[in-house]
């Protein structure tokens, strides 16, 4: 602020300011008014470990409604299940790798549809509501709506692994057998990228849900970063010695989780891609949940990790075992409830997890209690601001600022004789080649040899030139001596 | 072990009976609301163009005139009442929430110049080329709702005749004076049959008349030996005076800061000044391709209306060099007059197709009353626009104004000719001895002279 010339900017700027950090102040003090739920939580006294604490001690603890969020199912011969939930929480769609595929309203536990499609599912994913979904089928991937009513059958995306959806962009992503990534506009239909991994197929596929770009894990243990405006790759990381076998986003972006087969799970920070913390343990399946724990599923045993002091410094927060012989395929917590769900290869269970899920949520970003007009509004409001798919960049606050002039490094003197010399050196020492007679006396030999000297140093030289003439020049402009008119300055001794 | 875990009971979290309000809860975390900023700048798009697709601004026209409208006023006291006066010597007064003649006032023989109402908005005092002022007495009008029967066409209260042809009129703010403009300007009282005082400056005829708002003694004039004059009536003499390169045509006062005026001159540009300082202008106003015509403030001083012979209205901002919005239809002709109304909402215009259109100054405004949550929406889109009116595609589609050829075409000769006279410039500068030429700005440039 100091720096600025403009007065009027500047006094713009200062009521700005003033006014932010007034409506900071009030909005802190509305908080305990606006928010009005408390998060859960899980305090152990003494030698008691957290990790020890079963789920049947808390199921004694808490209330009858919340003890419901505890179950198995168990549907023997359509397993393994994975999962989605809508973003308000409220839904669940399940799908059984034997052609199962299920909604479910958790809110009173009860099945909204159920269907069987008689071919291999590999992945489901509900579209910007519960109102449709999409399964990854034998094939293709299909879109199905609430009442079990296929739509779409979306034949150009291949015998898909893996689904995702875009929130904000109304893309539905998909990586097929090839290693294809697609994206795909699901409110126009049109086709808006199809990018070539080049790494085998990979059934790892995740959206940083801070910016919509897709990570891929590949079985060479590295992790690639994906926009649909670019046909490369935009980030390419290794991550672990053998294959990816998860990974997960952390909600603000920053923090990326991936388990390798070598018995390493790794915690990235995305801002300097380098590793925070390796955990020795295996991975299936890896999710963050809203609150910033991590669930690793690996055979039948779930284990959540918290980071109690805020510097991902990553611990063991709670374990959960299922009987011996499930293997476990996906887990994911459950958006604004502390509730995690997992789906193994003998059906699904939901477990418990104090201080997973978000108290409070917001009504105009996912509403648990939504009715069927609200939800209508909030589809035609959330198509109205459907962002392009240029939009997804590494770094979304950038879009809406003004780009800096690019400024121009200039090097130090000293630096551009170093440069200057370890070109002359350079060309000194390559040999010279022999020529035909007459061509190659040493005479000739010695001049050719300064030439070619002299045509090194030329650049550096001009550089020196043009410097000094700016040099000379800024000098005339500030000193009132020379009063010769700009066209005759030029004959003028410097 | 202490455990808690969210539960929540429905009937909090929802209504209770269907006539409730749904309730709402609010989380500014931003990890729940991602890409917030590209979902505002998509908002700050869309906003904008949709406000190209609202804007409407043309309300509608009012036919009636026979000949050319040279003149217009508005009732200080009544909203809808708006008076106009013709070439060929008819005055009206209009209804413009109707958009019909209310009465007209009929008894001049050749074209009127000028028309002003009184501040109490009772009289309606007009001056024409057949050297009469005719007073007349404006019906009330709560009456004129009432659907009474009063006299139409009204007959004048008094006429005065003068040695000379009037160019303009105007009534003073709070009194009972009123000024006039021809050979001289003459000061008249309602209740005298001859002006109480006259003033001259040189013998060329004076061609607009405006009194101060903020002050009701002081008035300004320009007249066709391309001046602009400020008069006292308290002293004897005028008071101030510059000359420019070229004529000014109306002179506008900001009701908001009375001490300053916006001059329509006739090199297409209009110039705000202030008065205690002439010798050069606060402010120069171009984009108009032709002389401008008329001149006049909105009442909140923040912009102002110009009418011009390009066959267009434009709205400035009142310390912005180009023009927030420029009206034009097919139909509407040279462009003589202008008045903003006096809630600021309107703008009427009167050209020499002999028709008045109302214009709303506010091109994609949503008229009528709206609801609360309309208001806000609104408000809201209003602020995204503003945080991103520097991005290029925001701006691009904010400042894009759809011109007829023939204007698009003199705004670009214009464009050109002044870029080669500033080269132009620019060479003689080099090619001389430092110091020799100078260049004055344009605010400097065309003013002549200052005589006090």
């Amino acid at each position: 602020m100091q720096a600025l010339k403009d007065k009027k900017l500047k006094s713009q700027l200062a009521i700005r300011e003033e006014l932010y950090g007034k409506s900071a102040q009030t909005a802190a003090k509305a908080e305990k008014w606006l928010m009005p739920s408390e998060g859960g939580y899980l305090e152990t006294e003494g030698i008691e470990k957290t990790w020890r604490v079963r789920q049947e001690s808390i199921a004694r603890e808490v209330g009858i409604s919340s003890a419901r969020n505890q179950y198995d199912i168990v549907l023997p011969g359509l397993g393994p299940y994975t999962i989605d939930f809508t973003s308000s929480g409220r839904y669940m769609a399940l799908a059984g790798r034997k052609g199962h595929l299920a909604i479910v309203d958790l809110r009173n536990l009860s099945m909204i549809r159920e269907l069987q499609v008689k071919e291999t599912v590999r992945d489901i994913v509900f579209l910007h509501n519960e109102l449709f979904f999409a399964a990854a089928q034998k094939k293709y991937p299909y879109i199905y709506n609430r009442d079990g009513t296929e739509l779409h059958c979306l034949k150009e995306h291949g015998a898909v692994q893996r689904l995702q959806f875009l929130k904000n962009y109304f893309l539905l992503a998909s990586i097929n057998r090839h290693g294809q990534l697609r994206y795909q506009d699901v409110t126009t239909g049109a086709m808006v990228a199809n990018h070539r991994t080049g790494q085998g197929r990979s059934d790892i596929m995740q959206v940083n849900p801070s910016n919509g770009v897709i990570g891929v894990g590949h079985s060479t243990g590295t992790v690639t970063m994906w926009k649909p405006t670019s046909p490369n790759h935009i980030i390419k990381m290794l991550c672990h010695q053998g294959h990816v076998s998860a990974m997960a986003f952390h909600p603000n972006g920053n923090i990326m989780a991936t388990a390798g087969v070598e018995r390493k799970i790794k915690i990235w920070d995305l801002r300097k891609f380098d590793v925070l913390k390796t955990l020795p343990g295996q991975a299936t399946s890896l999710d963050f949940s809203q609150k910033e724990l991590l669930a690793t599923g690996v055979g039948s045993f779930v284990q959540v990790l918290s980071d109690p002091s805020g510097n991902q410094d990553y611990s063991r927060y709670m374990g959960h075992s299922v009987a011996k012989g499930y293997q476990i395929k996906a887990v994911s917590f459950r958006p604004y409830e502390d509730v995690l769900c997992f789906g193994h290869s003998m059906g699904w269970s939901s477990i418990l997890i104090p201080g997973s899920g978000e108290a409070n949520f917001d009504s105009w970003v996912a509403n648990p209690f939504e009715t069927n007009k609200q939800r209508r509004e909030k589809e035609v409001k959330s198509l109205l601001d459907k962002l392009p798919p240029e939009a997804i960049i590494w770094d979304p606050k950038k879009i809406g600022n003004v780009r800096p002039p690019a400024k121009k490094e200039k090097r130090s003197r000293e630096e551009r004789e170093e440069e200057m010399e370890a070109a002359i050196a350079e060309i000194k020492g390559k040999g010279m080649k022999n020529k035909t007679k007459g061509r190659n006396k040493p005479s000739r030999r010695l001049k050719k040899k300064v030439e070619v000297v002299e045509k090194v140093k030329r650049p550096f030289m001009e550089q020196n030139i043009k410097e000094a003439d700016e040099i000379s020049r800024k000098k005339q402009k500030t000193s009132h001596e020379v009063e010769l008119p700009k066209s005759l300055q030029r004959f003028s001794r410097k | 072990m202490k455990v808690k875990v969210i539960s929540r009971s429905a009937d909090e979290f929802t209504r209770e009976r269907s006539q409730d309000l749904q309730r709402v809860f609010h989380n500014y975390d931003p990890n729940l609301r991602t890409q917030e900023k590209a979902v505002e700048y998509v908002r700050a798009l869309n906003a904008a163009k949709l406000d190209k697709i609202f804007a409407k601004p043309f309300v509608g026209a009012m036919d009636g005139h026979i000949d050319a409208v040279s003149c217009m006023a508005k009732n200080p006291n009544y909203l809808k009442g708006f008076f106009s006066g013709s070439m060929d010597g008819d005055i009206r007064l209009w209804d413009i929430a109707t958009r019909k003649t209310v009465c007209q006032f009929t008894g001049h023989q050749g074209a009127v110049r000028g028309v002003t109402v009184s501040t109490d908005g009772r009289i309606l005092v007009s001056c024409g080329t057949d050297c009469t002022v005719r007073l007349w007495r404006v019906q009330d009008p709560t009456r004129i709702e009432s659907d009474e029967v009063f006299e139409n066409p009204a007959k004048p209260m008094e006429t005065y005749v003068w040695k000379n042809a009037f160019r303009a009129v105007d009534h003073q703010w709070d009194g009972n004076l009123f000024a006039t403009a021809g050979a001289k300007v003459d000061i008249w009282d309602q209740n005298r049959s001859q002006p109480v005082n006259s003033f001259g400056w040189g013998s060329d005829t004076i061609i607009s008349v405006r009194f101060d708002p903020g002050d009701p003694n002081v008035l300004a004039t320009s007249g066709s030996d391309r001046s602009i004059a400020l008069y006292d009536l308290r002293m004897s003499s005028p008071a101030r005076k510059i000359i420019m390169q070229t004529r000014t045509n109306a002179i506008a006062w900001n009701p908001m800061e009375p001490m300053n005026f916006t001059a329509a001159n006739e090199d297409c540009n209009c110039y705000s000044y202030d008065a205690r300082k002439l010798d050069e202008a606060k402010c120069v106003h171009k984009d108009h391709v032709s002389a401008v015509m008329d001149i006049d403030f909105s009442p909140t001083g923040r912009e102002f209306a110009t009418g011009s012979y390009d066959r267009t209205v434009r709205i400035f901002p009142y310390n912005g060099g180009h023009s927030r919005e420029v009206y034009h239809g097919k139909r509407m002709q040279r462009v003589f007059c202008v008045k903003f109304s006096c809630d600021g909402s309107y703008i009427i215009s009167g050209s020499d197709d002999t028709n008045l259109r109302l214009w709303k100054a506010k091109a994609s405004e949503q008229l009528g009353v709206l609801l609360p949550r309309e208001k806000k929406k609104h408000d809201y889109l209003e602020a995204v626009k503003k945080r991103y009116k520097h991005l290029p595609e925001v701006k691009r589609i904010i400042r894009h104004r759809h011109l007829p050829k023939p204007i698009f075409k003199a705004a670009a000769l214009r464009r050109t000719m002044e870029d080669a006279s500033k080269r132009k410039e620019e060479r003689r500068k080099a090619h001389s001895a430092p110091g020799s030429i100078t260049t004055r700005p344009l605010r400097r440039r065309k003013i002549i002279k200052e005589i006090e």
